[in-house]
């Protein structure tokens, strides 16, 4: 919704951006099948096989395996590859060399929108349980709040690796490395870069074993090898379906299917849904569709393409205030999608005009007085009657 | 009386000559807002005109504050120029500084926000519809013909739900509404809006409308138990809307488990706002509060 404004990466890819900005990582071999993972690991020796979907918990779920041979990384990777993790399937696995681990620190900064700036969370102990650790013993998860006007210079890395509490011989690399993912957070517009664990290996080298990283998509602007990172082959297919009409939708698992503008109202759609569901045998939203200030005949004929299309649709309610955009412009964009879409349009759609131009809207609907078409008044009513709709239609 | 914009602002714009800055130019002069003119670097020493007003396009916001006496300005910029556009108006000290803008980078609003620090402008924004004090003046892009003036204060992050809300009381009327937008990092907060409305005779009671995400709803409420006497009712979008997904550790840490709709519920209600389930629930309650007044 609103606040999903970023795009995440996946391990290797969050570890492509560290080396691109020279954090000490080691990038590995991504593999699609078991076959390219044990010609990586012919290649990288003894390798830790490493599930890639944009979810954390992956070693808990199984999907981090230690492969002492080709043959293991193999096995690892035909388990692996195809397993569910957090509902995202893994169509790729990492493979990377395994690393003598001496110690495990964590590392982040982040957007901190409650204080209006960012923040910089270090421990030096590390490791899965970070969080586990951030309850017990808060003390030993230093926070360290970041001026965005002022930023980390090499005077507050020092004040950073100092406060965690790196140990001596590492300081002047834990600087250098503090420095680098701070280049990774501003140079490439993230609202996180963890490094989960940040390690010491044998010989005191540190290096990012992991990576994660959240990138701003309103800034892809001016970042254009970022439209790599999106993944479009884990997406649903009506949520990739929409995208490629530019259409902010997101799948949700109901019968009643939403069109609004707004992404506010919209979310409100939902919820008023939701409650007329409950005195409807439970039906519930099928989708978020903020179509935006713009409805144009075009637009409508897209969201409700992309919402008749998906087969948990019962019934549709079109739900539109009228404020910058006029009510008759989304009445004729609703008229003009049905005859575009002819025969394809087979469920009923329940529809709440207000706000601008609302008599001139109403007046253009019940003139084309299209049989899937209902006219309700008010907000709580459509959505009764959509719910409703959606719970006999569902019968 | 209303908060932050009223009759006797001077209002400028930022982005005047743009398709959406002079759509919105007309509109807002129509609403009855004193527009004296507008900034484009590559236009200056132009006018545009809009009916029988002609106003003139000045280099720099300063330009436009010395020659005109503005003390507001509309930002209509895209967002590659925002954070400029902002840091400039706020070098020029404008008072009030409202920002339509959708899509600036958050950490361009990160840096704009901590240079404002200190200094003399008041930030609505970004991504937001702007302010609205009816039959007086509009900064921003509320349709001006939804409710007229009356004894509401409304503050909301969302356009449409500002709207709707507008509609449902449009019999009663607002002081002022201001739509503060629902970026991750805004200027003007609840909070801010709160105590400005408190402060305002004229506003009698108060509508607050939030949305999932953050926990500017949860600070609110531990606000208005402290320091609101006027009737609060609210208003939150987003309780079927599924969880975000959570990247790593980090958010887990500071989140804290703030930003569901049942949480800022909850926290309002704990300090005595009334919540409605829909926008028409709200507006209900809010019409007891006002015909009891």
């Amino acid at each position: 919704m609103r606040t999903d404004i970023t795009v995440d990466l996946m391990e290797y890819q969050a570890k492509e951006l560290f080396a691109k900005h020279e954090v000490p990582v080691t990038l590995g071999i991504v593999a699609s099948t078991p076959e390219e993972a044990k010609a990586a690991a012919e290649k990288l020796g003894v390798v830790v096989v490493k599930a890639q979907v944009k979810a954390g918990g992956r070693g808990k779920a199984g999907g981090v395996k230690l492969a002492k041979t080709p043959d293991e990384a193999f096995e690892h990777a035909t388990a692996i590859l195809g397993m569910e993790i957090k509902g995202l399937t893994v169509n790729r696995v990492l493979i990377a060399p395994a690393a003598s681990i001496e110690e495990e620190y964590y590392f982040s900064f982040l957007l901190d929108r409650a204080n209006r700036r960012y923040l910089c969370i270090a421990s030096v102990e590390g490791g899965v349980e970070i969080e586990e650790v951030a309850k017990t013993n808060p003390d030993a998860v230093k926070q360290i709040a970041i001026d965005p006007g002022t930023g980390v210079d090499e005077a507050k890395a020092r004040e950073i690796v100092a406060e965690a509490g790196f140990p001596a011989p590492l300081t002047d690399q834990a600087v250098q490395t503090v420095l680098t993912l701070w280049k990774v957070f501003v140079e490439e517009d993230a609202t996180l870069v963890e490094v989960n664990p940040l390690a010491r290996l044998a010989g005191d080298k540190l290096e990012a074993l992991d990576g994660k990283v959240s990138l701003d998509d309103n800034a892809d602007f001016r970042h254009e090898d970022h439209a790599q990172f999106e993944d479009k082959a884990a997406a649903d297919p009506l949520e990739a379906k929409a995208k490629a009409k530019g259409l902010n939708y997101v799948k949700l698992d109901g019968a009643v299917g939403i069109i609004g503008n707004g992404a506010g109202l919209v979310m409100s759609t939902l919820d008023v849904v939701a409650y007329a569901g409950e005195k409807h045998g439970g039906v519930k939203p099928a989708n978020f569709l903020d179509i935006g200030g713009g409805a144009s005949a075009q637009v409508m004929a897209d969201g409700l393409d992309v919402i008749l299309g998906d087969e948990q649709v019962k019934s549709v309610f079109v739900n539109v205030f009228g404020g910058i955009t006029s009510c008759d412009a989304v009445a004729n964009g609703i008229v003009g999608a049905l005859e575009l879409l002819g025969d394809t349009a087979t469920k009923p759609l329940v529809v709440r005009l207000d706000g601008n131009a609302v008599d001139e809207g109403r007046a253009i609907l019940n003139a084309a007085n299209h049989p899937l078409v209902t006219l309700v008044d008010t907000m709580d009513g459509a959505a009764d009657r959509a719910a409703e709709l959606a719970n006999t239609q569902g019968a | 009386m209303s908060i932050f914009l009223n009759k006797d602002s001077k209002v400028i714009v930022q982005g005047i000559t743009g398709g959406e800055g002079s759509k919105h130019t007309a509109l807002m002069l129509k609403a009855g807002t004193n527009v004296v003119g507008g900034v484009n670097a590559r236009k200056a020493g132009t006018t545009v005109t809009h009916g029988d007003v002609e106003l003139p396009v000045f280099g720099t916001v300063a330009e436009a504050i010395e020659k005109t006496g503005a003390d507001v300005s509309v930002v209509f910029v895209p967002p590659a120029f925002t954070k400029d556009a902002v840091v400039e108006a706020i070098d020029a000290e404008i008072g009030l500084l409202v920002i339509i803008t959708e899509g600036v980078p958050v950490q361009d609003s990160a840096e704009f926000w901590a240079y404002a620090q200190g200094r003399k402008t008041r930030i609505i924004g970004p991504n937001c519809p702007g302010i609205i004090t009816p039959g007086e003046a509009l900064a921003g892009i509320t349709p001006a013909t939804i409710a007229g003036k009356g004894p509401v204060g409304l503050v909301s992050k969302s356009g449409t739900l500002t709207y709707q809300m507008m509609f449902e009381l449009r019999d009663f009327g607002f002081t002022t509404a201001i739509g503060i937008g629902g970026d991750p990092i805004i200027g003007t907060t609840h909070i801010d809006a709160l105590e400005a409305f408190e402060a305002d005779p004229e506003t009698k009671a108060i509508v607050m409308i939030g949305e999932i995400g953050g926990d500017a709803e949860e600070k609110a409420a531990a606000y208005i138990k402290e320091h609101v006497t006027k009737p609060v009712v609210g208003y939150v979008a987003g309780f079927t809307a599924p969880e975000g997904k959570t990247m790593g550790h980090a958010g887990a840490i500071v989140a804290d488990g703030a930003g569901t709709a049942q949480g800022k519920k909850e926290a309002l209600e704990a300090a005595g706002v009334k919540v409605g389930k829909t926008p028409s629930e709200t507006a209900a309650l809010m019409r007891e509060i006002l015909q009891a007044l």
